[in-house]
């Protein structure tokens, strides 16, 4: 576990997408996987093939001289359709008590900034993206639905997010996005990688379904 | 080609081979079978790659129906198999005759059969393994993450490349005393002198809550000092605890990253002993250094060195 940051901040990915890049090369095929996250690098390999002062050596090779990787280099820009309604998103309206403001605030200050995505984790192609307008920040639900719906856009603490598929899940919900996020027959299967952008644009219901959504409503909350 | 098909399925029997790598940055887990050394051996037994495909079958419910003459393998629990009628006694290499039906209805001893085919169980590759996650939806016969159905087709070879018997010493005893062996490390030093003490002096009980994704031990609330953690990659066998200080050793199918402190990872060997646990058996965690613990692991390998 490479320990390369305290605490979460968008400056860190430069550098965690640059330090990825070098420890792939060095590591090479003795590289099994890598989980990236917001502070980290966790580096899995085969100890039985490479011992644990050659696995280090890689590490300092790696880290020796780094440079952060810039924006551009680093990832893709995705505009993401989403259709803000409380029939697909049940916590829209909780949300816009809570700002105090209306709905149509909400939706705009989720739409008005390009997010990075800090990690994949939780489920396949699931992006942590972050940071939202504080003032549409909430704490995750008290108790997790059983059953959030696939393409639906979340928000937890100041993160937001797009469950790619069906899961259980403790984020507020506020609308839907059409596209898959996670397809085993595309090139590189998940839409989103850690260092890209994505900036999330409102669509109307009929173009959410034009795009291939499905607007099955959901219960509100208990 | 040899053919078994399925007759009979509670849903939960399901292929798995050594599991899906290279992919955790994705966010997709790692699959493969929670008892590796019992797949190993069926493996082995027929001199199949010892990571080729299985089926897992856990606790029973499957009811398979031979449309070929075959060679099968079975290792791991005792799920009171029989083939038609007849006991099968599992760690052994056997023949099944086109027509001739395989149950497996109760767990007697241990929790997971392995089924071994000759050459391997055969499905296409989803994500570079055949490893069935159903939460992911990935994997198994249709590469959708489904575990068997009824009327699902499983083909293999018609020839083993070999046929062996299992070596008695290796077979073990599922019910016997269950010590687990854990690498401290993570945050384990940010745990209380009380909780540390406690976890390797008490007994833990395998919880309900224990399934593919994280086994949960129940017994002394063990206690964090230490500050919030941000989510970083989850190792195999990890040892987190959540606040309310019970532990959940995370398995095969985990997340891949968590937030939750760790105590450090159960060794390879643990975790399939721990995958022959049912819930309410008594468990117990006893330290062990990386250089013995590496040791430990070159002398399994070894047993199935050619």
């Amino acid at each position: 576990m490479l320990r390369l940051f305290d605490v979460i901040d968008e400056a860190n990915m430069p550098w965690l997408m640059a330090a990825a890049e070098r420890l792939h090369t060095d590591f090479g095929a003795q590289l099994i996987d890598m989980v990236p996250s917001y502070t980290t690098l966790m580096l899995h390999y085969d100890g039985l093939q490479l011992s644990e002062a050659q696995a280090r050596e890689y590490v300092l090779q790696a880290l020796t001289g780094l440079q952060p990787l810039a924006i551009d280099d680093s990832g893709q820009r995705h505009e993401l359709p989403v259709w803000y309604h409380p029939s697909v998103g049940p916590d829209l309206e909780a949300l816009a008590q809570r700002a105090g403001c209306s709905t149509a605030q909400v939706i705009e200050r989720h739409c008005s900034r390009d997010y990075p995505v800090f990690t994949l984790g939780f489920a396949p192609g699931f992006g942590y993206m972050g940071l939202v307008d504080p003032s549409i920040a909430a704490p995750r639900l008290a108790t997790p639905r059983q059953r959030v719906p696939q393409g639906s856009v979340g928000i937890a603490e100041r993160q937001t997010a797009v469950y790619p598929l069906v899961s259980p899940g403790g984020w507020n919900l506020i609308g839907r996005c059409p596209l898959a996020l996670f397809d085993r027959e595309r090139e590189g299967y998940s839409l989103l990688k850690p260092g890209d952008r994505v900036r999330f644009v409102s669509v109307d219901h009929a173009e959410f379904l034009r795009l291939g959504g499905d607007d099955a409503s959901m219960e509100p909350n208990p | 080609m040899s053919m078994l098909r399925v007759e009979h399925s509670l849903g939960f029997a399901q292929l798995q081979d050594g599991g899906r790598f290279g992919v955790r940055h994705l966010g997709v887990t790692q699959g493969g079978a929670l008892d590796w050394i019992a797949q190993h051996w069926a493996n082995w037994l027929l001199g199949n790659p010892l990571d080729a495909c299985v089926i897992e079958i856990p606790l029973g419910g499957l009811t398979l129906k031979a449309e070929a003459d075959g060679w099968l393998a079975l290792t791991g629990a005792d799920l009171d198999a029989k083939l038609d009628q007849q006991p099968l006694r599992p760690w052994q290499v056997f023949a099944i005759r086109s027509g001739q039906q395989l149950t497996f209805t109760q767990p007697r001893s241990g929790v997971r059969a392995y089924l071994a085919a000759a050459g391997g169980f055969k499905a296409n590759p989803v994500l570079s393994a055949v490893a069935t996650v159903m939460r992911e939806g990935l994997g198994g016969l249709h590469g959708d993450g489904k575990g068997l159905k009824p009327g699902n087709q499983l083909t293999y070879s018609a020839q083993p490349a070999v046929s062996r018997k299992m070596p008695s010493e290796a077979i073990p005893d599922y019910k016997s005393l269950v010590t687990l062996q854990l690498l401290v490390g993570a945050q384990s030093s940010q745990f209380s002198g009380q909780s540390l003490f406690q976890l390797f002096n008490q007994h833990w009980t395998l919880d309900q809550r224990a399934d593919r994704m994280g086994m949960r031990l129940t017994g002394p609330a063990l206690r964090y000092q230490g500050d919030a953690l941000i989510s970083e990659g989850i190792p195999l066998g990890a040892v987190q605890v959540p606040p309310d200080g019970q532990p959940i050793v995370l398995m095969n199918d985990r997340q891949t990253i968590g937030g939750y402190p760790r105590l450090g990872a159960l060794t390879p060997a643990s975790l399939a002993r721990l995958a022959q646990c049912a819930p309410g058996q008594k468990i117990r965690l006893q330290p062990i250094s990386q250089a013995q613990a590496r040791q430990d692991h070159l002398a399994l390998l070894a047993r199935w060195e050619p």
